[in-house]
Order: structure tokens, then sequence, then C-alpha cells
């Protein structure tokens, strides 16, 4: 446990630089500083690492780096992904507050590996102690000549900025993100061109998750083959998972992926109140819902999640015990997309709208038999017909909650209430 | 329109970005502007930005309605942030909504009478594991009960 991004989590004052160095940080960056690192090896250890995007998409991370163009002429960019809102999610935030440097020096060896002189780490706007944790952090960082133009005479150069957002789900999409820093709405621009070719201010662009950064100094400092062997075929590493909901102590915890999900309900101090397990949203808001006999059997890893018929997404674990409604959950998340719907693409702006109204008549007691069939008529048609996934985000969810549970769903719209307490 | 002392904090913000990229710094130089005018935005105050910025004045009226923490009508000085996604919503966050509506005396969405206060319900803020919880101005409250809640309230000047 607590092996990578939460390894000086218990330490005295972690966030600071002094104890980030105390334990080996900025060591590998030092290194590359001597010029004892290349950019292939650094890519090679990440391969062997296993480490996939952490910010839910679950991409391989040396793979994705090795996609910029780094021989090109002109400007590149690293970009961390802190716009951390999904519900059911917020490790990042944890990550920025207790171990800073990590994200710090994860962004400057991408840096180096990807040849771009300057970073952004876009951060939620409502995120302000995070924000100002990472920017004394940054301030230590120069301080110590570990930032800047030509850091120790290196002829390395890498500036690194903070973005704040100003309060919107969708610009934790890659492309929107980028808009967002250029000063616009977060509209998700189509792809192709990639962002690796063509991204923030139409330069070559690499975006990772904040946890994604922060695990590369440990990896390389180790050895992937250490990292990869923490975890499970197909999933290197360790990874965070977020457990909310019906537990009795809620919290991050850093744990080997292939982790069993009963372990990890049991380090959350099990259910609360002696509750019996109903169901679990094992990677967010967006990822399909498991009953609780199908999540009691499944281990915390990619391959692990998607046998059981959901996906691991951020690794946002949320717990629901026997007196959830499900009509009442489902219903909250179509508003939360509903609200979040950039407006761009009409299925999901138009779709999401449709998705919460008829949940909400259903709440309110006029639902009709006939609106599981709608509900589910109007998933499908914004499933895979937008630009980016907040449309498949919004649509995943109702499919899931309606073959797991719809008896509940049928029970509401015959008796206008939930069939699980009055 | 803008004092001398908000123009030097976006100043800072235009500084991480390229020379002809200015306009990057829009989204804080909003929520700079807007702190300094009782956390409100009026059509006026939104042109000077894109003035000082360089940007059509639309463009940064489009970044002013598309994000959620710019206001565009009166709210309190302090200024309650519910969370009520699912997290916080598993958690009993509707009930400590209306109890805290019942304390002030006012609905989600208005200020109270004196300009003091006014609550809003927000979608998911990132602290799931310290449901419920609810952000006051820059500030995370979690692990929320309705004695939490009272003390906190009662607390703010």
């Amino acid at each position: 446990m607590n092996e990578a991004c939460f390894k000086n989590l218990t330490k005295d004052q972690c966030y600071s630089l002094k104890t980030y160095e105390a334990s080996g940080g900025y060591s590998v960056w030092r290194k590359i500083l001597k010029g004892e690192l290349t950019p292939e090896h650094i890519i090679d250890e990440l391969k062997a690492s296993g480490l996939r995007g952490r910010g839910g998409a679950g991409f391989p991370t040396g793979l994705k780096w090795s996609f910029m163009p780094r021989h090109s002429d002109g400007q590149k960019y690293v970009v961390c992904n802190s716009d951390e809102g999904e519900p059911g999610t917020c490790k990042d935030r944890d990550i920025l507050r207790f171990n800073p440097h990590a994200v710090i020096e994860g962004m400057a060896i991408g840096g180096f590996v990807m040849n771009a002189s300057v970073g952004y780490n876009y951060i939620r706007g409502e995120f302000m102690e995070p924000f100002y944790r990472f920017e004394d952090a940054l301030k230590e960082a120069y301080e110590a000549e570990l930032l800047g133009q030509n850091i120790n005479k290196s002829s390395v150069n890498f500036d690194l900025y903070t973005h704040l957002g100003a309060g919107s789900y969708i610009c934790g999409e890659e492309t929107a993100l980028l808009e967002s820093i250029e000063g616009k709405k977060g509209h998700p621009r189509f792809k192709p061109p990639f962002p690796a070719n063509v991204g923030l201010f139409g330069k070559p662009t690499t975006i990772n998750n904040t946890e994604s950064f922060a695990s590369v100094p440990e990896i390389l400092s180790r050895g992937g083959q250490w990292f990869a062997d923490i975890g499970v075929e197909n999933s290197g590493g360790c990874k965070l998972f977020s457990v909310s909901g019906h537990v009795k102590s809620p919290a991050n915890f850093e744990v080997p992926m292939g982790t069993p999900f009963k372990d990890l309900l049991k380090m959350a101090g099990g259910m609360r109140d002696g509750a019996k397990l109903k169901a679990v949203i094992p990677g967010g808001s967006s990822t399909p819902v498991l009953t609780a006999e199908v999540a009691m059997t499944m281990t915390m890893d990619y391959d692990g999640i998607e046998k059981a018929g959901s996906m691991l997404g951020a690794g946002s674990v949320i717990i629901m015990d026997e007196s959830t409604c499900m009509v009442k959950v489902l219903t909250r998340l179509a508003h939360f997309y509903y609200d979040e719907s950039c407006g761009q693409c009409t299925p999901c702006r138009e779709g999401t709208g449709w998705l919460y109204r008829i949940l909400k008549r259903m709440i309110d007691g006029n639902g009709k038999q006939c609106d599981i069939d709608l509900l589910l008529g109007v998933q499908g048609k914004i499933m895979g017909n937008t630009i980016c996934a907040l449309g498949d985000a919004a649509a995943t969810p109702v499919e899931s909650f309606l073959r797991n549970f719809r008896p509940e769903f049928e029970y509401y719209i015959e008796y206008g209430k939930s069939m699980v307490k009055g | 329109m803008i004092s001398i002392d908000a123009k030097k904090q976006i100043d800072a913000w235009i500084a991480k970005y390229p020379k002809d990229r200015k306009s990057s710094a829009v989204m804080q130089a909003l929520k700079i502007v807007q702190a300094e005018n009782e956390n409100n935005l009026s059509a006026d105050t939104i042109q000077a930005v894109a003035d000082y910025l360089d940007m059509p004045g639309i463009a940064a009226q489009e970044v002013a309605t598309f994000y959620e923490n710019y206001n565009h009508k009166k709210v309190g000085k302090h200024v309650i942030r519910f969370c009520h996604n699912i997290s916080c919503m598993l958690n009993g966050a509707d009930d400590l909504i209306a109890h805290l509506e019942n304390k002030l005396g006012v609905q989600t969405g208005k200020v109270t009478p004196n300009g003091f206060i006014s609550v809003k319900k927000v979608e998911c803020l990132g602290a799931c594991v310290g449901a419920p919880m609810f952000q006051i101005n820059d500030d995370y409250f979690e692990n929320l009960t309705a004695d939490k809640i009272d003390q906190i309230v009662d607390n703010l000047k």
C-alpha cells in the first residue's frame, strides 16, 4: 500500500520539497539534468511498467509519450489534467495537496522526453487549496533551481505554470481542456488531428492525468519492472481508489492493481451500520453499475472490472447499501450530465435533457411504463453519436441501471414511490 | 473599471501564456474582476476585461456564461455551494440542504435578505470521500452534520 503517489502521505509536511527530496524525490530529474538519461530509455521503462492513463481512458502512458514528434521544430507542450470532477472521483485533489512535487517532477520528465519546454497544470477552479499548495511547490522548485531556463547550466529548459478552471466538468475532456487554456468555452475538438500533432495553441501537446504524472518519478527511480510486478497482467503498478458512499471510513487508497474488491471494501471499514451491500459503481459515475454479487467477486484492475461488466475509469468506487433507491441515484446522475453537457452536439445536448426529464417525472410519481423503453431509446441515440465521450458517459449509467435494477423502475412507475423506502 | 490592483493580478496570469495569447488569461481575469464587484459580473465589466485582453467582447461573454463560477445576478457575501451529487446524496446531503435552507430562511439559489449568504446546489466538487460537503467561497468543509453546519454558518463574519 501507498507505494507511489501516496508514498509520503504519513510524513510530516509531506507536501514540502524537503520531505520529497529526503525520500529520493527529484533524483530522476537531477539525472536528466546531468545528461545521464535518454528519452528512449525513459519511454522503454514506462512501457515496461505497464502504467496506463489514470484519468479514466487507461491508454498506455509510455506509448502516448512515444507519439510526440519530439524532433519537430517549434514549441511543444505538456499538460496535466487536474480538472477532477467525475462524481465519485477525488484522488487528484489529494495528490496535489499531499505530493505536489511528484506531479512537478513527472511533468518535467515528460517535458524532457517530449522535448516540450513549457507545461501547464490545469486545476479545476474550485480546488483553491490544492492550487495554493501546488503554487507553493512550484515556487520551491524554482528556488531550488529545478525549473526554468538552462536549469543548472544543463541546457534543459522547463517552465511550468498553473491554469485554473472556472467550473466545468467537460474541461476534463482533454481537447476541451486545451480550448479552456486558450481562454475559450470548453467545447471538445474533433479528432483527428490528435493533440500530439495539433494541441495547445496549435502545437504538439501531450495531456496526462495528475496521477499518471505523479507515478512517473517513482517508476523511473525504481524501474519499470518493479512497478509492473506490483500489479497484474495488463494493469501495471498500484492505483488510487476513491472509496465513497455507504462505507464506514471513506478514503483514498493506493493499492496494487488486482486487489480484490472485497479487500478494498474492508480497508474502507466495510459497510456502514452493518448494512448489506446492494450496488457498486466501480470507476466513477460514467461506468456501468454492478450488483453486489458481481462486485464481491471482482478484482480491481482493468481486466478484472471489465470481466465484471464495468470499467476501472478513474478508480472511483461508489458503494451503495440496500437502503439506496436506484431510481433516485440514476435521476441525480442524469441531472449531472444534463447540467454538464457543453451543448455542442445535438444528441448529447437534447438527449441528456430527455433522460433527466423522463426520470424526473418518474420520481415525481408521473412515470409511464413506456418510459423505460423511452429511456433506453434515448440513451441508444446518444451513444456513439457525439464528438466526445460525455455523451457515452451520460448514456452508460442508464443502460446499466435498467439492466441490473429494472424491477425498481417498474415499481416506481406503478406505485409512484420507491420500492426501497417511502 | 478594472482597478490597478486587479490589473496587476491579471498581468501575472497573462505572463504565463505566449505573448500573442493574452486571452488565455480571460478565465482568471473575470474571476479577479468579479471578486472586486461584489462577486458579480455585469455586461460592462465583461467588456472591460475583453478590452484589457484585446479580445472581442462576445468571446469574453461566452466564457463568462459557459463556466459555472461566474455570477450574473446578486449573490451573498458568502456563497455556500452545496454538493448534491451521488456520494454526498448517499450521505444525506438532501436533508442537510433542507436544514440549511430552514436555518437561513432562504431557498437554494437565493440570497438572505441582508445580502450576507446565498446557497447554491452544485454538482460534484471532487471531495467525495469527505461527503457530505460544501464550499464557502474558497474553502471546503467536509463530513458535514447539521450541528457542524450550524457552527460553520454561525461563525461566518
